[in-house]
């Protein structure tokens, strides 16, 4: 096999790997903040039942979640699973993986501001959406920016997981190749590939973080 | 026309009894001022007033609206000048822009913060800071503003600056709650004045009663000043 074919085979894998990248943040990121109210909610069984949910997903293994995810259905439920299941597994187990980590992300932040914010908030009249809103979370995005470009880089090198439930991504598809072909040349492309990722994902986030340095 | 009236208002604690059985009245166009030692229940009336901390016994009575300004000012960072001080018309009031950018203008201009209007508050001193969080309280058109310990974060050069702004309200018959450590402005500006001790309205009167008054306390207290 020539590298050119190589690398068409493994460009295809590049672009599921990023629609799981990119997929799993659109749900996980607001799904995050929902979890994270119910954690912080003054309802004693949601906070019990969010704090609960955070620890299974930060302290199982999510490769292990990947496969509750796909074969639960089948083992729970008796339902037949399809191959075309397994994308939609791996997006589901990551969402909801990534979404307790970000939960907890968003807490920190909520919590850190200054209780005088609140307060100046609530004397000028504001609700408490409007509060939250205007006054509050644009300053915890700031703040938790840094924390957040952590999760997302490590969300780069973790798309490679998928390939326990054979979504053909980048690293399953190097992976595949390497055996069939008796090569290491597709290990190092792929790692190429997710290095340049996360470059392009540490630019990204450092120029937002450059933007909300308008303020301190 | 009493603007505020407080009956009997309890507060404690975790079982320690911050206020035991404060009465006050705040009268339309006066200037009352609150002082007292550190753990007085000074801060803590304040709040209860403005509805901060709920007083687990007694009333509060309104006959209008209330502002307050904090020891740290408390402005919203991530906003400028001018969007702290016509924010909240804006958005709470929902007051006319052309008309609240008007008014804030004026009020920077009184302040004299007009070449401010666009910087954030990070870029600004303490004494400007405080009198931008003024304007923000005074752009909302309160009857009554409360004032806790306002030159209290700053150095005594600022602090001037801030009691000048205060007392040019004061002659425009602004009807102010100022808790202050700051004894001589509290004796030329305030009409009324009350000496808080142990959560208790030890003194009150008018300023030349309360600064002239023989109460042990309170002479022990002003002595150290």
């Amino acid at each position: 096999m020539n590298l050119s074919v190589m690398l068409q085979q493994l460009s295809s894998g590049m672009l599921v790997s990023i629609e799981i990248f990119v997929l799993t943040l659109v749900f996980s990121l607001p799904l995050g903040l929902v979890i994270c109210f119910g954690r912080m909610s003054k309802i004693t069984v949601l906070r019990w039942l969010s704090s609960a949910y955070i620890s299974i997903m930060r302290g199982t293994p999510l490769m292990l979640q990947l496969m509750v995810v796909y074969f639960g259905p089948y083992f729970i439920f008796g339902v037949r699973i399809t191959k075309s299941y397994s994308i939609i597994a791996v997006l589901i187990g990551f969402a909801i993986n990534y979404a307790a980590y970000f939960a907890e992300i968003y807490r920190g932040g909520i919590e850190s501001m200054p209780v005088g914010q609140y307060e100046a908030a609530k004397l000028l009249g504001y609700s408490k959406a409007q509060t939250f809103i205007h006054i509050i979370l644009p300053q915890v995005v700031k703040r938790i920016l840094p924390s957040i470009t952590n999760e997302v880089i490590t969300l780069v090198k973790d798309t490679s997981l998928a390939f326990v439930l054979a979504v053909s991504e980048m690293f399953t598809i190097a992976k595949q190749i390497a055996s069939s072909q008796t090569t290491m040349m597709p290990f190092v492309v792929a790692a190429l590939f997710y290095y340049i990722f996360n470059l392009l994902v540490a630019v990204v986030m450092n120029t937002i973080e450059r933007k909300l340095n308008y303020y301190r | 026309m009493s603007l505020l009236e407080m009956r009997h208002i309890k507060k404690s604690f975790d079982g320690l009894s911050v206020l035991k059985d404060i009465s006050l009245t705040v009268e339309e166009g006066e200037v009352l001022g609150i002082i007292g030692p550190s753990g007085s229940g000074k801060s803590t009336l304040l709040r209860c007033a403005t509805g901060l901390e709920t007083q687990d016994e007694g009333e509060i009575l309104y006959n209008g609206t209330f502002g307050l300004v904090f020891q740290n000012f408390n402005l919203f960072p991530h906003y400028t000048v001018l969007k702290n001080i016509t924010d909240a018309p804006l958005r709470v009031q929902k007051r006319k822009k052309s008309e609240v950018m008007e008014e804030a203008r004026v009020l920077l201009k009184k302040m004299g913060l007009e070449d401010k209007e666009k910087a954030y508050p990070y870029q600004l001193s303490g004494g400007q800071q405080q009198r931008v969080s003024i304007a923000r309280a005074l752009a909302m058109k309160p009857d009554i503003l409360f004032f806790d310990e306002p030159t209290s974060a700053l150095d005594p050069e600022l602090t001037g600056e801030i009691l000048k702004v205060i007392r040019q309200l004061a002659e425009e018959k602004m009807t102010m709650v100022i808790v202050t450590h700051e004894m001589n402005f509290a004796k030329n500006v305030a009409d009324h004045v009350i000496f808080m001790d142990g959560g208790l309205i030890a003194v009150e009167g008018t300023s030349e009663e309360v600064f002239s008054s023989h109460h042990e306390r309170l002479n022990e207290f002003l002595g150290k000043f």
